[in-house]
């Protein structure tokens, strides 16, 4: 509610701000202009929301399976650890726009190298969270399922992976804007349709208004992504919050 | 760290009832970490279906002692021989996203049942042990007390002859403790193993066990062997067991 409200005070200051400052409608377009824009363009909005979506959504899927199952192998390997994390958190400092057009050239103007990007920018966050979560296991926990007699294997399929659950979804929720802004430049690297897309052809038309209109799409895909992941993780790992709450009443 | 001395667990019933298959018996065993020598020359027996307390000040080696016993760790001297034996620690450690019945057959799955398979081998030992209605409840539903219990049943579906118990009650308000005391008496007579019990606790000691051992402060040695003659269920205010109490008290004091 007060979320809300804030954003309400924020459209209105900006509104006035377009209307009494006379400053250059190519360079910020009004709210109105915007809303005015979403209606009348929202079959062009929908059509490139789709391809976009599908890449950010796809792209976080194999972000989330080679992110498993790095975090795995770096888990239960420490000489892969030590050979692979320096190497992954380097990965996380090379500008897509490097990148970007040797995938293109690779796999041409299709969804591949959409995913490739996405999935190379929002991996590494996923891998620590990931990571962290299959260490959180109690060293007495472990000494236990020993004498239990426990498997490498079993352990990690019994105890580690649950409770590394709870950190791939947030390491899937901070991956979420990333993502998003990944698809938008993996677009601009050579597509054919898309919200990216859609917003760099509107910004060198002109066309501001559009322009502000996709990147309003985008904003709404990024928290409705958001929320999804928000609301499986109350759904799928109710646990995790509770045991945090029961450490907190602790002494 | 290379050990000197010898673990002799035995993990198939090749000689079913003897005493290396059920029974613990530690011959003058040592253990050091770097400077710090935890156990000096400690030997002790429990016999087959025999409760046996170990009791000391803290740091005395106590833990090191159970995890010598299960397996965990090899002594430096000495010799430790002992059947299968599995540990319950003092904390329950119970998996916050798995049912209280699937934590209790949590050793089952660990040997390679499958989920069903394991809940329902166990499922009427649940029952029998007072925590029939209890089964779908998650960890975080559960009191202390309760908690304790399902961390006891899992240590005992592990089906091994000798249970190793770190200070199973230690986390619990005075009270608990006395009634979860009473409920693991009345589980040992149903259930009978041969039993560790490592307890900072006397009157705990006296009221499970059937031979109270005293260990001395760090390097940890056994400086008193109390035997509780006194039939079960054993009270805190039964006469006899004050007096044990008093004279493990006596031991305990350098």
């Amino acid at each position: 509610m007060t979320a809300f409200l804030l954003f309400l005070v924020l459209l209105g200051a900006w509104q006035l701000y377009v209307d009494l400052s006379g400053v250059d409608r190519i360079l910020l377009a009004a709210p109105t202009e915007v809303a005015s824009s979403l209606w009348t363009d929202r079959g062009l909005l929908w059509s490139n929301l789709v391809v976009t979506g599908q890449e950010v959504v796809l792209g976080l899927l194999v972000a989330l399976v080679v992110s498993l199952a790095i975090a795995v192998v770096v888990h239960l390997s420490p000489p892969l650890r030590r050979a692979i994390m320096p190497l992954a958190a380097a990965s996380q400092a090379i500008p897509i726009v490097l990148f970007a057009p040797i995938l293109a050239f690779w796999w041409g103007f299709d969804i591949r190298p959409k995913l490739a990007i996405v999935a190379l920018i929002t991996f590494f966050p996923i891998v620590v969270t990931t990571l962290d979560g299959l260490e959180s296991v109690d060293p007495a926990l472990g000494k236990l399922l020993r004498t239990f007699g426990a498997s490498r294997w079993r352990t990690l399929r019994l105890v580690e992976a649950p409770a590394a659950l709870p950190g791939l979804l947030s390491g899937a929720k901070i991956a979420v804007a990333v993502a998003v802004i990944g698809a938008v430049l993996a677009e601009d690297a050579g597509a054919t349709r898309g919200l990216g897309l859609m917003f760099t052809q509107a910004n060198n038309q002109l066309e501001t208004a559009r322009a502000f209109a996709a990147v309003v799409v985008l904003t709404v895909l990024a928290a409705a992504l958001f929320a999804t992941l928000s609301l499986a993780e109350r759904r799928l790992v109710p646990w995790a919050e509770r045991s945090r709450n029961r450490e907190g009443d602790a002494p | 760290m290379p050990a000197k001395g010898a673990i002799q667990s035995t993990m198939a019933p090749a000689a079913a009832g003897s005493h290396h298959d059920e029974g613990v018996r530690l011959v003058d065993v040592s253990r050091r970490y770097g400077r710090v020598e935890a156990l000096a020359g400690v030997s002790l027996r429990a016999e087959p279906g025999e409760v046996v307390a170990v009791v000391g000040p803290s740091g005395c080696g106590k833990s090191t002692l159970l995890e010598l016993v299960c397996g965990l760790q090899a002594p430096d001297g000495g010799t430790v021989s002992a059947g299968r034996a599995v540990l319950m620690p003092q904390r329950d450690l119970l998996l916050p996203w798995a049912s209280a019945l699937d934590n209790a057959a949590l050793a089952l799955r660990v040997r390679g049942a499958s989920r069903r398979e394991a809940r329902e081998r166990a499922a009427p030992v649940f029952a029998e042990f007072g925590l029939a209605g209890f089964e779908a409840a998650r960890p975080y539903e559960l009191s202390g007390g309760m908690r304790q219990r399902v961390a006891f049943l899992r240590t005992l579906l592990a089906g091994a002859p000798v249970l190793c118990l770190d200070e199973p009650f230690g986390a619990l308000d005075a009270i608990s403790r006395a009634d979860m005391q009473a409920w693991l008496a009345g589980a040992l007579a149903r259930e009978p193993r041969t039993v560790l019990l490592v307890t900072h606790d006397v009157e705990e000691a006296v009221v499970l066990a059937d031979r109270v051992l005293v260990l001395s402060r760090r390097p940890g040695r056994v400086v008193a062997e109390l035997e509780v003659p006194s039939p079960r269920p054993r009270r805190p205010t039964d006469a006899d067991v004050v007096a044990l109490r008093a004279r493990a008290l006596e031991a305990l004091r350098p």
